[in-house]
């Protein structure tokens, strides 16, 4: 497996997060300027520019015991500051399945 | 149902040990996720958007009602009470944390079950005929040699580090409930003239990036030479799959490049080496795994019994039987499907209380088994005809007596953008969507026989190439958009279907599919003609129009 460190060139086209899964139970986590992850999109540290992407996302993937398959994704931020996901899958991924499940437990 | 002996017991058990001794080590940080990552895949453990995935495998498709309650069990303690039934008789867990897996896995051990070979690069799951052993007219059980290729290869070294996964399906019948013609290998079993059992052996298929219909590549293998046969196959695949490109590494691609003349001259070669070792099967092999095989002690009961003539007043029984009720090799007996497609439902979901009701059921009406069957449907094998009108009220109070089988509503469609990480485009709401379109059961019987398949992404999950009606997801400027095909067919006519056209938005999908059936019911020649029927006789021009004439 390539790592995605060793990506040619991260290039990013505005603000962005690095987010993955948490180990232990596999929720969808984001890494925070406290070089921690939390599941709240608020929390989630925000780079704006190649080097930072690059150097978030080399500690994110150095803890690999917290998180896997850690990876740059697109954010919005608006003008209150609030963090939205950039696209739809990871609207999803935060916000959960778009359909209703057959039971909750 | 098949028992398992000591050695499969032995075996599962370890592999839990071994398992839990695994994650332990990945969980405490010894294990990177670069280590543990092939060692989870082994084991049925993917990573899905929103959490862990573990598929857990049903060999050939046949469950005992104490498994199907296993099942629902995990589904209730490690994951959010429902579970997801694929299209390679597997069932999917879509929110079980790392950490509890090897209980789940511990749980599941206790009634034989288990998810090797779910997952990996390696010989997946046989699947067959979930009509097996009680389809009329079947040249025998498939589940016997389903069961022989499984002793064989489960674990096996040399299948365990394939280039690409390698599925194997079997059928016994003239129609093929299997879908033999997309797998990397389709066994069609049959008589030769002496009346010896063999088969006839297709290689080659599969859908993904790449469609191939398989082609056959052998009319005849004897019965005691299939492992050897296959072994011939899987060597030669070994030597020269393409493990340098994932996108090229499926079989159905060597068999394309060399060609099939090519391809099976290599095999033959090989073959000749190994044919006469101790591959060979002793009748006695087979002798033993048929004993396991335990059938249940039938009654004589007549054909048409009181019961039955009674219920067939009610409109409503009359509809769920008609789609959903087929004949069984002994008199008296049927076949009863369950629909997993309820209107406005993700298709293939179950609940626990739906699993552990159906278990009963399977107790009471069906000797205590139950199928899983590709098309993301259960099925009851062993059902008394008397008792039909007892099973329905039953079903129906469970939500399982849905009369949409093999209809419109009857959708197969991957778990796509909702829960998949691969995916480009959701697959499940478009399900929920064209359901509710034709929810009235007059319109969808007037349709008749039609299958929509829908995939999230070109890995096919859902089978959109061979779909009467194939939708596939992809990903556009960042917006969902779908591109839809027809003409496909998953049975012994597989075809793969024609694009239409353009691809359309998601909002649109529904009505495109609207348009499509209405062409279809104004151009059939008589309502017996079924859509893909209508399709091969005029082709793709007339829907085209139909559908594009006023976008
Ligand atoms: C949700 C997690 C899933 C993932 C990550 C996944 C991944 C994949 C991938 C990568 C392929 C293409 C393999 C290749 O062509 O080399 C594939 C094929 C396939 N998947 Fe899935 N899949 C998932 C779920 C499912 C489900 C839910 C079903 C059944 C409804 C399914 C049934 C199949 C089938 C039948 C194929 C065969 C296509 C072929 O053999 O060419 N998968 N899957
Ligand atoms: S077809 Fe694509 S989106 Fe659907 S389950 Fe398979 S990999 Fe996921």
């Amino acid at each position: 497996m390539t790592s995605p460190l060793e990506q040619k060139k991260i290039k990013i086209a505005g603000p962005s997060v690095v987010t993955a899964n948490r180990t232990w139970d596999g929720i969808v986590v984001y890494r925070t300027a406290a070089k921690s992850w939390s599941p709240d999109l608020s929390e989630a540290a925000i780079v704006r520019n190649s080097d930072e992407a690059k150097a978030l996302l080399a500690e994110s993937v150095a803890d690999d015991v917290g998180a896997i398959g850690p990876y740059i994704a697109p954010v919005q931020i608006g003008a209150d500051g609030k963090i939205e996901p950039g696209n739809l899958r990871e609207q999803i991924r935060r916000t959960g399945l778009t359909i209703g499940q057959p039971a909750q437990a | 149902m098949y028992a398992y002996d000591e050695i499969d017991r032995t075996l599962v058990n370890e592999r839990v040990s071994e398992f839990r001794d695994q994650v332990k080590r990945r969980l405490s940080g010894e294990l990177t996720e670069d280590e543990f990552k092939i060692l989870r895949l082994q084991n049925g453990v993917y990573l899905q958007l929103h959490a862990y995935m573990f598929r857990v495998a049903i060999p050939y498709g046949t469950l005992a009602s104490n498994q199907l309650r296993a099942l629902a069990h995990v589904a209730r303690k490690y994951d959010r009470g429902y579970g997801h039934f694929t299209t390679r008789q597997n069932i999917q867990f879509n929110w079980i944390k790392l950490a509890e897996l090897p209980d789940a896995l511990a749980d599941l051990a206790e009634v034989g079950i288990h998810a090797m070979q779910t997952s990996g690069n390696n010989m997946r799951n046989v699947t067959s005929d979930q009509w097996a052993g009680v389809a009329p007219g079947e040249i025998e059980d498939p589940r016997i040699w389903s069961e022989l290729i499984r002793q064989h290869t489960t674990l096996h070294p040399e299948f365990s580090f394939l280039p690409r996964k390698f599925k194997i399906a079997i059928t016994a019948s003239d129609h093929d409930r299997a879908a033999i013609k997309i797998h990397d290998i389709g066994l069609r079993l049959i008589k030769n003239e002496k009346g010896e059992t063999g088969f006839e052996v297709l290689v080659g298929g599969g859908l993904g990036r790449t469609p191939f219909i398989g082609k056959t590549i052998k009319h005849f293998v004897h019965g005691r030479d299939i492992l050897s046969y296959i072994e011939a196959i899987l060597r030669v695949y070994n030597q020269y799959g393409r493990r340098d490109n994932i996108y090229k590494a499926r079989i159905k691609i060597l068999v394309h490049e060399l060609g099939i003349e090519k391809f099976s001259r290599e095999v033959e070669d090989e073959w000749q080496y190994i044919r006469n070792s101790s591959l060979q099967i002793d009748d006695e092999v087979i002798e033993d795994i048929r004993s396991r095989f335990a059938y249940p002690a039938y009654e004589k009961l007549p054909h048409m019994p009181d019961e039955l003539r009674q219920a067939a007043a009610d409109p409503d029984f009359e509809a769920w039987r008609k789609n959903s009720v087929a004949p069984h090799k002994v008199q008296g007996y049927s076949i009863v499907t369950i629909s997993l497609k309820p209107i406005g439902a993700p298709p293939g979901d179950a609940t626990a209380e739906q699993m552990d009701a159906l278990a009963d059921l399977a107790d009471r009406y069906s000797f205590g088994e139950i199928r899983v069957g590709h098309e993301q449907n259960l099925a009851l094998p062993h059902v008394a005809k008397r008792d039909l009108p007892a099973l329905w009220k039953a079903l129906d109070k469970l939500g399982l007596a849905t009369p949409n089988v093999n209809l419109i509503t009857d959708i197969i469609a991957c778990p796509g953008l909702d829960y998949c990480s691969l995916a480009n485009a959701r697959s499940i709401p478009i399900a929920q969507e064209l359901t509710r379109r034709f929810a009235n059961h007059e319109l969808a019987n007037l349709i008749g026989r039609l299958h929509i398949n829908i995939s999230g992404c070109i890995n096919a999950c859902g089978h959109h190439h061979v779909g009467h009606i194939g939708i596939l997801g992809v990903e556009k400027n960042g917006e969902e958009v779908y591109q839809i095909t027809i003409g496909g067919r998953a049975d012994e006519g597989a075809a793969l279907g024609n694009l239409i056209g353009p691809g359309v938005k998601f909002d649109e999908v529904a009505d495109v599919i609207e348009d499509v059936v209405e062409a279809y019911l104004a151009l059939r020649e008589r309502p017996e003609e079924l859509f893909i029927d209508t399709v091969k006789r005029l082709g793709v021009e007339p829907f085209k129009e139909r559908v594009y004439a006023t976008r």
